[in-house]
């Protein structure tokens, strides 16, 4: 058994399908990059991972636990919020909150989470507060924002906010970390400084699913690309195989156009 | 009749404005939001309900609600007879809990989606991410509009007059009436100003305050 299975997803949007069977599994450990042209339901297929959709049918486990299974459904929020701890997500958009300084984005998340609904006295709260600001700031020297801990999100440059945000993610220790077009957003001069940390992170063993735009990056980090086109896997395989020898026509003109215009 | 004299009344009748002034603020700020939670209710019968009334209250004169609180229930037979302060603050605190709850439904409305599903990956809770996400940045981007109400409340305080309740113009007014006297109404108009220039400063810190980040 794989550590991530993914088995027959389906997901509409009131007519539209967007998911039309999605079976996919990885390995601990791994790098998968999803490439595809916008509208093919990557993004979706990333959301449904993360809990922000409900897939129509499927299931979906981690580790040997079926997190979701449409024949459980509808999760309570509770439940949700559990189940959707196995997974990370770090936003096209950043979404950093703007009224907290980097570290307070990064330590907010675990604080709520280890402070709620237990009766600490002071000096054991301000123990768990120290043990995850610790962290935070441990989290934040990887991603290279040492020195910005104090700053508030407007004042850092996009990839900055990203890394920040990749930090934030990393704070709940996820099993599995996603990236949903994390440089797209980005002026061209600064996703290269957002690919090197998803790089590093790769060299800790971080299992990691990168939906992404950025053809060398997939080529260069990920173990196995998914190319999807029209809501299913057109093609899954090695980035030898799928970049070097796409079996599929649809991949090859995907590819030929992409590196077209990169 | 004195300055001093004129002052001294003055000063009562003031006294009456603020009071309406700062009890319809206090209670108003919290029932907006309860009023918003109503009218951005996922149930469309409590959210049709609401946005009814709303357009009721603010499509109707503040003064004629005054008007109707106070004399309605004996119109009516109905055994009920409000003190006239009472009365006032109730059509008040009615008026301006629906004005805000629009203010606010702005607010809600205008944060990002991304900012509730980023709260969401992280396991927060749906009033841990209202709490501790969406409601500071609500109340940045309302100061000004809200600003600008309370202002506004500064002076509705002198429609309290039209059932005889003697705040500042009502007790300007007296001194017409019984003094023959004209130039206590424009001392009257310097009460006001006074007042919405220590709110203005107020409200200028505030949104000061909060300009540490933009977004």
């Amino acid at each position: 058994m794989s550590f991530l299975e993914v088995k027959n997803i389906y997901k509409s949007f009131g007519k539209t399908e967007v998911l039309k069977g999605i079976d996919f599994s990885m390995e601990k450990g791994e790098v998968l990059a999803i490439i595809g042209s916008s509208g093919s339901g990557k993004t979706t297929l990333l959301r449904c991972m993360n809990f922000l959709e409900t897939p129509d049918t499927g299931t979906i486990s981690v580790n040997g636990n079926v997190l979701f299974s449409s024949d459980e459904t509808p999760y309570s929020d509770a439940e949700k919020r559990e189940k959707r701890l196995h997974f990370g997500l770090v936003f096209q958009q950043f979404n950093l909150f703007p009224q907290y300084n980097v570290l307070k984005n990064v330590s907010l998340a675990p604080e709520l989470r280890q402070l709620k609904g237990k009766k600490l006295s002071k000096a054991e709260k301000k123990e768990i507060i120290k043990q995850i600001d610790e962290n935070s700031r441990r989290l934040l020297g990887t991603v290279g924002l040492s020195e910005k801990v104090n700053n508030y999100p407007c004042e850092l440059s996009g990839g900055q906010q990203q890394r920040v945000a990749i930090a934030r993610a990393l704070a709940l220790n996820p099993d599995i970390l996603c990236f949903d077009e994390p440089t797209s957003a980005l002026d061209p001069e600064l996703t290269g400084e957002v690919l090197r940390v998803i790089r590093e992170l790769k060299t800790s063993d971080r299992t990691m699913i990168v939906v992404t735009h950025e053809m060398n990056f997939a080529r260069g980090v990920a173990d196995k690309v998914i190319f999807m086109a029209d809501g299913v896997i057109e093609e899954y395989g090695t980035p030898d195989e799928v970049f070097g020898a796409p079996k599929s026509e649809k991949t090859k003109s995907f590819l030929e156009k992409s590196l077209e215009n990169p | 009749m004195s300055f001093l004299d004129v002052t001294r009344q003055l000063a009562d009748g003031f006294g009456i404005t603020v009071l309406i002034f700062g009890i319809t603020l206090a209670a108003s700020l919290p029932l907006g939001l309860i009023i918003t939670f109503g009218s951005m209710s996922k149930i469309p019968p409590i959210k049709w309900i609401t946005k009814a009334f709303v357009w009721v209250i603010r499509g109707t004169p503040l003064m004629l609600q005054i008007i109707l609180i106070f004399y309605g229930p004996g119109l009516l037979n109905w055994d009920i007879k409000l003190p006239r302060l009472t009365a006032v603050l109730v059509a008040f605190i009615i008026n301006y809990s629906c004005y805000f709850s629009e203010i606010y439904r702005g607010g809600i409305e205008s944060i990002s989606k991304g900012q509730y599903e980023a709260g969401q990956v992280l396991g927060m809770t749906k009033t841990q991410i209202f709490f501790k996400i969406v409601l500071f940045q609500v109340i940045k981007r309302i100061v000004p509009p809200m600003g600008n109400e309370i202002i506004t409340l500064v002076k509705d305080t002198s429609l309290a007059r039209v059932i005889a309740v003697t705040e500042l113009v009502k007790a300007a007014e007296n001194i017409i009436t019984v003094k023959g006297l004209i130039w206590p109404l424009f001392y009257v108009g310097a009460f006001y100003l006074l007042f919405s220039a220590v709110l203005t400063v107020l409200l200028n810190v505030a949104e000061k305050k909060m300009n540490y980040y933009t977004a």
